[in-house]
């Protein structure tokens, strides 16, 4: 195993990279702020000759993923990669990918969504297209997102699964920001991913196949039965890529990240980068002695229910932090689920709801701290006054 | 024929062989049927170039009659025909 080499990259640079080293067969792509350097990098990499990619400049994100839709069923090896409103108007076709079962990865770079225009972090982009049967990493930096972009290319192409995946980073706070980066060999990263062998290619005229044909009443409910087997397989040997990976690279990854969580009593929930600043503060707060921990996902297509479960079910109260608003009335998406998957256990935390950090809108330790503060009020009192929360909106 | 379960057949909705659209005949979609006055025919072949399903038969140059199995009623045939030999009736199922 070869050292990895540190480098600085902004998050949208290291995608870049990573996808440089992957040398995709096709990359289809739109710039949308703030996915566009990645476009921009990936397009120089193929102007200098550096990969053999087709790169082809579609004049939407629509066409984006249809083009990724086409090349995918031609048998190759296809990455996108977009943003916010991108996102939006590729959803036609983001379901047509899922259920097709075309292994296309995906980084997205969480942006909000219209309106009002805003090009700011938060996760309304990719939260949306939670049931479009995608796979979902959320990143909270750029060396997570580096390597779980690889990741994605094994799990996506495993004969098991054969799904689509999104790898998802903050927009600006992580895209923009420069951070040293370990990366890998060139060699060590294609030998890991291996060399593409599709499921089949309408390129093949030894054997021609038809993809994406009517399919009514009598087999439509049948092929979304496979798509759902799809997802629970997924969740079953995912953990066998983790271990390839740990091999390859010496790095550890699963389903959920958890920290200081063993002997804590309440615990915040989080995605993304916002875990981060989380650390700092349960860190902070251990120091004067509160029984403080932070559950950060990994993945949230498929839903790592039992490794969620397994983390905070011990716990007295738990804050589950959402980038996102659901507008369902009932708290945001990230919430409705952990909650649910808790209710399953025999004992389970109280939990409540902050949404936070729409548009941009930055969080800070302080926000973070008032949050544990309020978790150990009702870890103490074992009541909720308030089940919803808007944390740092001004009223 | 017995269908499949979810276990038995490809993932995707695919399906392993081409030129599968034959298999699938669309003419049961018809409500009305075209029908041709033979004697009027002139064999110009414009029902043949304007058929958007290609069920104009035709043989020896001459027009032998629709492809009912596609045939989706859909007029155009009788609409163009120069010598309105083709009228539009209502199919009886
Ligand atoms: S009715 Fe339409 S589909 Fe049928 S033969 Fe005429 S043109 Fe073709
Ligand atoms: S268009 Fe009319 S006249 Fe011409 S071939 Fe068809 S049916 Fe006959």
């Amino acid at each position: 195993m070869a050292t990895p080499k540190l480098a600085p990259f902004t998050g949208d640079e290291i995608t870049a990279y990573a996808m440089k080293q992957i040398e995709p067969d096709v990359v289809a792509a739109y710039p949308i702020t703030p996915q566009t350097e990645i476009v921009m990098n990936f397009s120089q990499y193929v102007a200098d000759g550096k990969v053999s990619t087709e790169m082809i400049p579609v004049e939407s994100e629509h066409s984006a993923m249809s083009a990724c839709v086409g090349a995918a069923c031609a048998g190759a090896r296809t990455m996108t990669a977009t943003s916010a409103n991108g996102l939006a108007l590729m959803w036609e076709i983001l379901y047509i990918a899922a259920s097709t079962r075309l292994p296309i990865v995906m980084p997205v770079v969480n942006r909000a969504l219209s309106a009002p225009i805003n090009i700011h972090c938060d996760h309304s982009d990719s939260m949306g297209t939670r049931d479009s049967g995608w796979l979902q990493i959320y990143c909270e930096n750029a060396q997570e997102v580096y390597e779980s972009i690889i990741l994605a290319v094994k799990i996506a192409e495993r004969a098991d699964i054969q799904l689509p995946v999104m790898v998802c980073q903050d927009g600006f706070i992580t895209s923009h920001a420069v951070e040293g980066v370990e990366v890998f060999e060139d060699k060590a990263v294609k030998d890991f991913i291996g060399e593409y062998k599709p499921r089949f290619s309408l390129l093949n005229v030894e054997k021609p196949v038809t993809v994406g044909p009517l399919d009514l009443q009598d087999y439509y409910f049948e092929h979304k039965r496979q798509q759902s087997e799809g997802i629970t397989n997924a969740l079953k040997v995912i953990p066998e890529v983790f271990k390839e990976f740990e091999k390859a690279f010496g790095k550890k990854h699963d389903f959920v990240d958890g920290y200081r969580l063993d002997d804590a009593e309440v615990a915040i929930c989080v995605l993304s980068s916002t875990a981060g600043t989380a650390r700092g503060v349960v860190d902070n707060l251990r120091d004067k002695g509160q029984k403080v921990g932070l559950l950060k996902p990994r993945f949230f297509r498929p839903f790592p229910r039992e490794a969620i479960a397994k983390k905070l079910s011990h716990l007295k109260a738990v804050a589950v932090l959402d980038r996102s608003e659901a507008f369902s009335g009932e708290g945001g998406p990230l919430f409705s689920e952990v909650k649910a998957a808790l209710y399953d256990e025999k004992s389970h935390p109280s939990v409540i709801n902050y949404i936070f950090g729409l548009g941009g809108r930055d969080i800070f330790e302080k926000d973070i701290e008032k949050v544990y503060t309020d978790l150990l009020e009702v870890a103490g009192t074992g009541k909720i006054k308030e089940k919803i929360h808007f944390l740092g909106v001004r009223d | 024929m017995t269908k499949k379960g979810w276990k038995d057949i490809p993932i995707g909705g695919l399906i392993e062989k081409g030129g599968t659209a034959k298999e699938y005949k669309t003419g049961d979609w018809r409500t009305f049927i075209p029908v041709k006055d033979e004697a009027k025919c002139i064999d110009c072949m414009i029902c043949w170039v304007y058929c958007p399903d290609s069920c104009i038969k035709v043989k020896d140059g001459k027009m032998t009659g629709f492809d009912l199995d596609y045939c989706k009623g859909c007029g155009i045939c009788a609409s163009v025909c120069p010598v309105k030999c083709i009228s539009m009736e209502k199919e009886k199922k």
